[in-house]
């Protein structure tokens, strides 16, 4: 008993450390898809995060400043895909496949650079997103024991869903929301209308980026701490992937994004006691996340207008 | 269309000078970066330069450029349908173990047949793996792009525990398989490559790419098949209206491109190391195959000049170390050039600005489609 209880509170730290990066990056991708953009950038954006986020850290000794700038340094790029895509209706695909090599290109050879290494100098624990309420429980009884594994995450996990809250209420709430919206399914409706889909659609792009770098950010700042090249390596794509699981609402990418980090939480439990091969195992949290989709979920409506650049008529 | 032709209308007509105006750029911004962080831009560029124009380094570029050719016309094959294989990279992974478990199994058959046999196992896995995807597509409406991105890792882990079985997995203390059966390497013989001091790795993976270029050109551009994939791309609703599969056309489309990339996978096997190591991570030739196509526009010849492009970047970047150049400069420049690629598309714009034909503006040349193959009608 005492074991489940514990393995349990395991299994639900380990999915919600999993879950967070994916969880900003895939809010991110919302906001740029939703608007009409195809972005599977996002993945660069996220490395340029990841690298800025630690370096920012270590020199200004501020795991907050570094997390902000982390976002901001996945907005540089996001404005870079917005610039072709949505100012000079680039195709997206490719702008996309650019940022991609664009982001850890120039960040790793910044590393290189900056600390003749490809890895950053690990940040000291006072530099890193603080764990909010570590300590706080007593671990003398199984039931605290539960809650201080449950509750070990850092500060990064917390707002995580704060911002799908925050995200949620913007699109279904408010008046940019539905403007954010109607850009995605026919951008010349809203041209009569008077919204300026560019406008938007720029906007929404840059915002992609930095929730996708903010997404980065918390994987060296947080779950790690430094950056390596290998620190991003397909987050991006499983967040576009839970995006699309979640039929392109922030909430249905919550769900997607938690669904991937149970799997992969059930995967580093299972993975201790049985002996079942590991790397089946690891095949387990994407292997679900396609059946699941078949069973339960089907095929999502895609905003009508994404992927197809906006060319204003005269 | 009184207007003389300008400058800009000359090169709005001319996709290839779009690419040659993209890679200048490429490597006008890697200058940028190194001049910003302090490197010299002779010494960088000029090693780059000269360790691919002597004999050596450039039978390495060769050898570096034959999965990348392949892989790029699987991406390139399945652009000209309409659907975006970022697949190819579990379909590569799919291919190459396939090929290694029948080179390691079968070691006892001789190599004129070991070889095919390699060749004809990676392409079934590697189709195999597109056509689930497909047919996720097709019968539930599973967008594809998700499934793909599912089914690379799945078929990294998988090759991974493949690699593990006792039978398959090295008798030593590698993190790999065996080596495949000698007989079943497709390199050239030892004395042609000392005789001329090649790279130790030479192998016939070219010729094999080369011939696949020109039967996947042949395919597009003279079947009724290619023609029929095509319609497809350009317009679903008009080719259903003309009595066209869309499905169908999905599944070949997918099972083609699939096809090539496991062959792709299985050339590297033969060609390169012999036998597969236990990755930590994706080797990235699925989403080199993308940056091919698109720098090559899709074309199968466009995809070998441009695999061999990006085989001598890669090459030469693996040298660019040796004068303390960080090897990430081929990314920035690979990375700038597809970028330029995206929005070249500002030139076929240009050309309608004289003309005033602001209304026909085209809407997507994303994926540039030649119409002239139409000679069916």
């Amino acid at each position: 008993m005492t074991n489940i209880v514990n393995n349990l509170g395991i299994i639900i730290y380990a999915t919600l450390i999993y879950m967070t990066p994916l969880t900003y990056a895939a809010l991110g991708s919302c906001f740029s898809e939703v608007s009409g953009v195809v972005n599977i950038g996002i993945e660069g954006m996220m490395t340029a995060g990841a690298f800025t986020g630690t370096v920012v850290a270590y020199f200004t000794g501020s795991p907050w400043i570094g997390f902000f700038c982390g976002g901001l340094a996945g907005m540089l790029f996001g404005a870079l895909h917005a610039f072709a895509t949505v100012k000079l209706g680039a195709d997206q695909t490719i702008s996309g496949t650019a940022i991609n090599m664009l982001g850890p290109g120039i960040v790793i050879m910044l590393a290189r650079v900056m600390f003749d290494s490809t890895d950053t100098i690990p940040l000291d624990s006072t530099m890193k997103i603080p764990r909010l309420f570590k300590g706080l429980f007593d671990t003398s009884t199984v039931f605290g024991r539960f809650l201080d594994n449950v509750f070990a995450n850092y500060a990064s996990t917390y707002l995580v869903f704060v911002a799908v809250i925050i995200v949620w209420f913007v699109f279904y709430k408010t008046r940019f929301g539905l403007r954010l919206r109607a850009c995605g399914e026919h951008p010349q409706a809203c041209e009569t209308l008077g919204i300026d889909v560019i406008k938007m659609r720029f906007l929404c792009v840059s915002i992609s980026g930095f929730l996708a770098g903010l997404g980065g950010a918390c994987v060296t700042m947080a779950i790690s701490n430094q950056f390596r090249p290998i620190s991003i390596v397909g987050q991006g794509f499983i967040a576009i992937a839970a995006v699309i699981f979640g039929k392109f609402r922030p909430h249905g990418a919550l769900l997607g994004c938690l669904l991937f980090g149970l799997c992969s939480g059930l995967k580093v439990v299972l993975g201790g006691s049985s002996g079942v091969n590991m790397q089946i195992l690891s095949m387990i949290p994407y292997a679900v996340t396609v059946i699941v989709l078949i069973l339960f979920v089907g095929s999502a409506h895609v905003p009508s207008a994404n992927g197809k650049p906006f060319v204003r008529t005269k | 269309m009184t207007k003389k032709k300008g400058v800009l209308e000359f090169i709005a007509e001319h996709r290839f000078l779009h690419i040659l105006l993209s890679i200048l750029m490429g490597f006008l911004v890697g200058a940028v970066f190194l001049v910003i962080m302090g490197l010299s831009v002779g010494e960088a560029y000029g090693k780059l330069i000269s360790s691919v124009t002597n004999l050596k380094g450039f039978s390495y570029v060769i050898v570096y450029s034959i999965p990348y050719i392949v892989v790029g016309l699987s991406v390139a094959f399945s652009f000209k349908t309409g659907v975006f294989n970022i697949g190819a990279e579990g379909q590569f992974v799919m291919g190459s173990m396939a090929a290694a478990c029948v080179g390691i199994l079968c070691s006892g058959l001789p190599g004129i047949i070991l070889i095919p046999l390699c060749f004809i196992a990676a392409m079934i896995a590697g189709a195999f793996w597109g056509l689930i995807v497909a047919s996720l597509k097709t019968k539930w409406g599973i967008n594809e792009v998700l499934s793909m991105i599912m089914f690379n890792w799945i078929a990294f882990y998988f090759s991974n525990y493949i690699a593990g079985i006792p039978a398959i997995h090295s008798d030593g203390t590698a993190e790999a398989t065996k080596n495949v059966a000698a007989q079943a390497r497709t390199l050239f013989p030892n004395s042609f490559i000392q005789r001329f001091n090649l790279a130790p790795t030479f192998n016939w993976g070219f010729i094999v790419a080369v011939i696949v270029t020109i039967v996947i050109w042949f395919i597009i551009e003279k079947t009724t098949l290619g023609y029929q994939l095509k319609a497809v791309g350009s317009n679903k609703n008009a080719a259903l209206y003309g009595g066209i599969g869309v499905n169908k056309s999905i599944l070949t489309s997918l099972g083609i491109s699939g096809a090539l990339a496991g062959l792709g996978g299985a050339l590297q096997l033969l060609g390169m190391g012999g036998r597969i190591s236990v990755f930590s991570s994706q080797e990235g030739f699925g989403f080199a195959g993308i940056v091919v196509a698109l720098i090559g526009c899709s074309n199968p010849f466009g995809v070998l000049a441009a695999g061999i492009f990006y085989g001598a970047l890669n090459y030469g970047g693996s040298k660019l170390n040796l004068v303390g150049v960080p090897t990430q400069l081929i990314s920035v420049i690979v990375g700038t050039v597809v970028f330029f690629i995206s929005i070249s598309i500002i030139f076929e714009r240009l050309k309608y600005v004289g003309t005033k034909l602001h209304r026909d503006t085209p809407k997507k040349p994303a994926v540039p489609e030649k119409a002239e193959g139409s000679d069916k009608k």
